[in-house]
């Protein structure tokens, strides 16, 4: 099976079409709003690597080379990068990839529609690791041919000396990656942002955190802007707390950027009520994978509210994941809870004398 | 430009005609010169949550028992690790208290181990000893009231000889009164046999929901255990419940347009139906018009039973709201589900260790969470109209006696000068002559009007002394909303500048509209509806006022006072312990209240 649609069972296998991949696909059958595409499964990616021969080259390279030194590490990027410009997808991966892309065109009734093309790794977002960043996006393709090339392209991004490093600091092998491609609408954001389904400075579970700026989303993960943040209630979904960012430039689409006038730097890019129905779906989102998200979303410019709002893809949050399950400790003795809790005073091994933090608005500084 | 501590004891000036304020109260109660150094090192702030006014001589036994109380339990019965209990001194006829903490390691030690053996026992025991603590209580109302000051006669009653009693009923007075001095004691003895540990019960609750959800707000924390079908909540229930039955059989048209309660029984009893819901009145009545207007600390504060304008006032307005179609039955149920729907919300997002932690937690918290939403009903309410009801009754006898000329001066004297002045009394009358103090006394009772009135018309300050660098006593911020922020905020803010008031975030609702000062219950009437009732602190029993009220906003007050209780149960915006609202804000004056930041913005 070389592709496989969002909304078919298939795509659930993880093995198949990666983490992210999956992702999109439990959205899109839990009928949430995910932008339609397709998954180039990872049974397609081993066929390029065995069919084309790049597999052993690969190989070789890695293997005549001192990995652990940083500049050789380049070397070996580049040399395998060379391998995958000269390779050439196989005619009956290719003529798949091409169907399921006209598919989605006729679908949406957009002839040559642009799309999104981005890695889904295997062993990329489980909630142990995150390859997050390490592999490529491609967003505003258009045509058959720049999709099998972009996919190509992902396939190529597991040897980056970034992904490379990355994946040999985890003693993976860089052969052993496993890697779906997702082919998605490009969605016409007229904003854009990420959400945690847990606030990411405390690892309060009762919060989600929003941020976002105008355009695309390529301006807020990339840091070109400070967002706008929105912290969010999880339990009555008010709105706790808004910072207006300083979002100088926007991007149009996967390539452009431009400045955004006066007027729309002062404004918020998100309206309480949308970023309360973003909200929403993070918590949805976060029931249905039973562990803290961390959610990419737009909104869309052509459609209207309340459907405008469009995911593009859900992790599992790792950060706080960790930390919570390192600080997880065996339950304190009620007294000693209550002794600690009120006065301050710490039992057993602890020293004793230390004040305890009092209650929001009753702190100190 | 913010100071770094307020004015001394000394440096406050009494007002005109005040000076000599002190020589009313017991000489303890009061500064005295060599505490001077220890009282300048620390921080007093006035609580005015229960005494909202200057106190009169006789009404200053209040602080003595409630600060007793607390020391008593705090410091030598319980053994708070880090707590002795709240100093107290009257300045200015206000009372002040100071937290008095213990810092030294080896003795938070030493006295840690105390506290986990006595407070477990009463944790571990909290059902049935709270159980036991109301009938304790009940009893104690019960007791003071069967106390009797039967009149000086000329010649004792015949029983005397026939049962041999061997005692004059004269020394009644003298007997009686201790006795009620003894079960007023006691009464706050018991108050604190359960507040601190319920408080502490609570903390760690509110400190668990913070461990686990850093950013949680005290609104949700306090949602998740707030009582919903709790005996405080009773007396407004039975005005709903007046005001429905009115409103059914077709009295109500008499009640609101006679207003006054003689003429709405004269009226009414001329008819079954009206007959009928006087006699639901009255059974109402006791125990639960015993009832304070406010807070029950001072004597001149009305119970429901003193001035039955008060609830009537409330009847009226509940029949004005089911006339407008409102539906005012407090649904219980859905409150309790709402409740129990937050718990599961918060809960979902634990692990299962975390969950079984939260759950202990959260059972204790409501376990003892009753107490402090119940037992002002038992203690303020109940034994302090008890405790002045007899004192009026002692103060007929005296004054029919021609000691002295008008019942109510008899709280112009302090406890100990009333005692004095009832054994001059008994003993004049046993051989019949003219007791030495009674010109004294009378004319000490006309000095002592004019120094009180001058007392009462000064606002008192928030604080006095010199604060610590931090406030760690858990009681004064959950209680008195008093945190090393709001000491600064009140240090910054003492002038009249600024348009910002900062207090606890109380209960959460943005709500801006005109103000309403509201200085006693008397001014209760005057609150329209969609004003802002800004108040020193609000008492429970306005209820009826919260009904209409936009939101509100108090001078004193924690997290945990009654009227933030009060409030969130209301659903109304609520800023308590701002400081200075009654003094900075004025009547018909916009404001801005944001109940969830804590903030008020004075336009």
């Amino acid at each position: 099976m070389i592709t496989v649609d969002f909304s078919s069972p298939e795509a659930l296998d993880v093995q198949l079409v990666g983490g992210k991949t999956l992702g999109l696909a439990r959205m899109t059958q839990e009928g949430l709003s995910v932008a339609p595409g397709f998954a180039v499964t990872t049974d397609a990616h081993r066929a390029f690597l065995e069919g084309s021969g790049i597999n052993e080259r690969i190989g070789e390279i890695l293997l005549s080379h001192d990995l652990s030194d940083q500049e050789q590490l380049i070397v070996v990027a580049r040399l395998i990068e060379r391998e995958f410009s000269a390779a050439t997808v196989a005619d009956d991966i290719a003529d798949a990839i091409g169907l399921r892309y006209r598919e989605l065109g006729d679908r949406l009734g957009i002839g040559d529609v642009s799309v999104a093309v981005r890695s889904s790794a295997t062993a990329e977002d489980t909630a142990e690791s995150s390859f997050a960043g390490e592999y490529e996006t491609f967003l505003g393709i258009v045509g058959v041919d720049d999709v099998v090339e972009h996919v190509k392209r992902c396939w190529g991004s597991a040897f980056t000396p970034h992904a490379l490093t990355y994946a040999l600091d985890r003693e993976l092998s860089p052969l052993e990656v496993s890697m779906a491609v997702v082919v998605q609408k490009t969605v016409k954001a007229r904003s854009s942002g990420v959400m945690f389904t847990v606030s990411p400075s405390t690892g309060d579970r009762s919060r989600i955190v929003i941020e976002a700026s105008w355009g695309v989303g390529l301006a807020v993960v990339g840091g070109e802007v400070s967002p706008d943040r929105f912290a969010i209630d999880k339990i009555n979904f008010g709105v706790i707390e808004k910072k207006l960012g300083d979002k100088r430039i926007e991007y149009v689409d996967g390539h452009t950027s431009r400045a955004v006038d006066d007027e729309r730097v002062a404004r918020f890019c998100l309206t309480d009520d949308e970023a309360i129905a973003i909200a929403r779906l993070g918590k949805v989102l976060e029931k249905l994978h039973k562990a803290p998200q961390d959610i990419e979303f737009a909104v869309d410019r052509e459609v209207p509210g309340p459907d405008n709002i469009m995911l593009l893809q859900c992790r599992p949050e790792t950060v706080w994941v960790a930390k919570q399950a390192e600080s997880r400790t065996a339950s304190i003795p009620l007294m000693d809870r209550i002794t600690s809790n009120v006065f301050g005073v710490a039992t057993g091994a602890i020293p004793t004398g230390k004040r305890s933090s009092l209650p929001e608005g009753h702190t100190h500084g | 430009m913010a100071d770094t501590r307020f004015p001394f004891f000394r440096e406050w000036p009494p007002p005109a005609g005040a000076e000599d304020w002190a020589s009313m109260y017991p000489y303890f109660t009061t500064a005295q010169p060599e505490g001077k150094d220890v009282e300048d090192a620390r921080l007093w702030f006035a609580d005015t949550m229960h005494w909202s006014r200057a106190v009169h001589p006789l009404d200053s036994i209040g602080a003595e028992a409630v600060y007793l109380g607390a020391g008593q339990s705090s410091a030598r019965i319980f053994a708070l690790p880090t707590s002795l209990g709240l100093d107290m001194r009257i300045v200015n006829g206000y009372v002040y208290i100071s937290p008095t903490g213990v810092t030294d390691p080896d003795r938070i030690n030493e006295r840690l181990a105390h506290f986990q053996e006595r407070a477990g026992y009463y944790y571990a025991n909290w059902d049935i000893l709270y159980s036991q603590w109301k009938d304790k209580m009940l009893e104690l109302v019960k007791r003071m009231r069967a106390i009797t000051f039967p009149a000086l006669a000329e010649y004792e009653p015949l029983e005397v000889v026939t049962e041999a009693r061997g005692r004059s009923t004269a020394w009644d007075l003298i007997s009686g009164y201790h006795e009620l001095i003894e079960e007023f004691f006691l009464a706050w003895q018991h108050h604190f046999e359960f507040l601190n540990l319920g408080y502490g019960g609570y903390i760690t609750f509110f400190q668990t929901c913070k461990q686990f959800f850093p950013e949680i707000t005290d609104q949700s924390v306090a949602r998740m255990v707030a009582g919903v079908d709790v005996l405080a909540f009773r007396p407004d229930n039975e005005l709903r419940g007046l005001a429905r039955t009115a409103v059914d059989s077709g009295v109500a048209d008499v009640i609101v347009e006679m207003r006054d309660p003689d003429a709405v029984a004269a009226a009414l009893d001329a008819t079954p139906a009206g007959r009928d819901w006087l006699a639901k009145l009255e059974k109402a009545k006791d125990p639960w018009f015993n009832y304070f207007a406010e807070y029950g600390f001072l004597h001149d504060q009305d119970t429901w039973l003193t001035d039955p304008k008060i609830p009537f006032d409330g009847i009226i307005r509940y029949i004005g709201m089911l006339r407008e179609g409102e539906d005012i039955t407090r649904d219980v149920d859905s409150l309790r589900d709402e409740r129990d729907e937050i718990v599961d919300e918060y809960r979902s997002l634990l692990s299962p260790d975390e969950q079984a932690q939260f759950d202990e937690m959260l059972g204790l918290a409501r376990n003892v969470f009753p107490f402090i939403e119940e037992h002002n009903i038992y203690v303020e309410h109940w034994t302090h109209s008890a405790f002045f009801d007899k004192i009026r009754e002692l103060a007929k006898v005296v004054t029919d006696a021609g000691f002295l000329l008008d019942p109510e001066d008899i709280f112009y004297l302090n406890r100990f000068e009333l005692d004095e002045a009832l054994n001059d009394l008994v003993a004049a009358h046993a051989i019949g002559v003219a007791p030495r103090g009674a010109q004294k006394w009378q004319a000490e009772v006309e000095r002592r009007r004019v120094i009180m009135s001058a007392l009462r018309a000064a606002p008192a300050l928030p604080a006095l002394g010199t604060p610590p660098d931090e406030i760690t006593d858990p009681f004064a911020i959950m209680n008195y909303g008093v945190t090393t922020d709001r000491i600064r905020d009140w240090l910054g803010a003492g002038g009249s500048d600024g348009d910002r008031l900062t207090g606890a975030a109380a209960a959460p609702g943005v709500v801006e509209g005109p103000a309403r000062i509201i200085l006693t219950e008397k001014d209760l009437p005057s609150l329209q509806p969609g004003e802002i009732l800004v108040a020193p602190i609000t008492a429970p029993s306005w209820g009826s006022g919260f009904s209409i009220a936009a939101a509100v906003v108090t001078d004193i007050g924690g997290m945990m006072c009654h009227a933030a209780i009060v409030c969130r149960e209301y659903g109304l915006p609520a800023v308590v312990g701002t400081g200075f609202a009654t003094s900075r804000i004025t009547t018909g004056q916009r404001i801005r209240v944001d109940g969830g930041a804590g903030q008020v913005v004075l336009a």
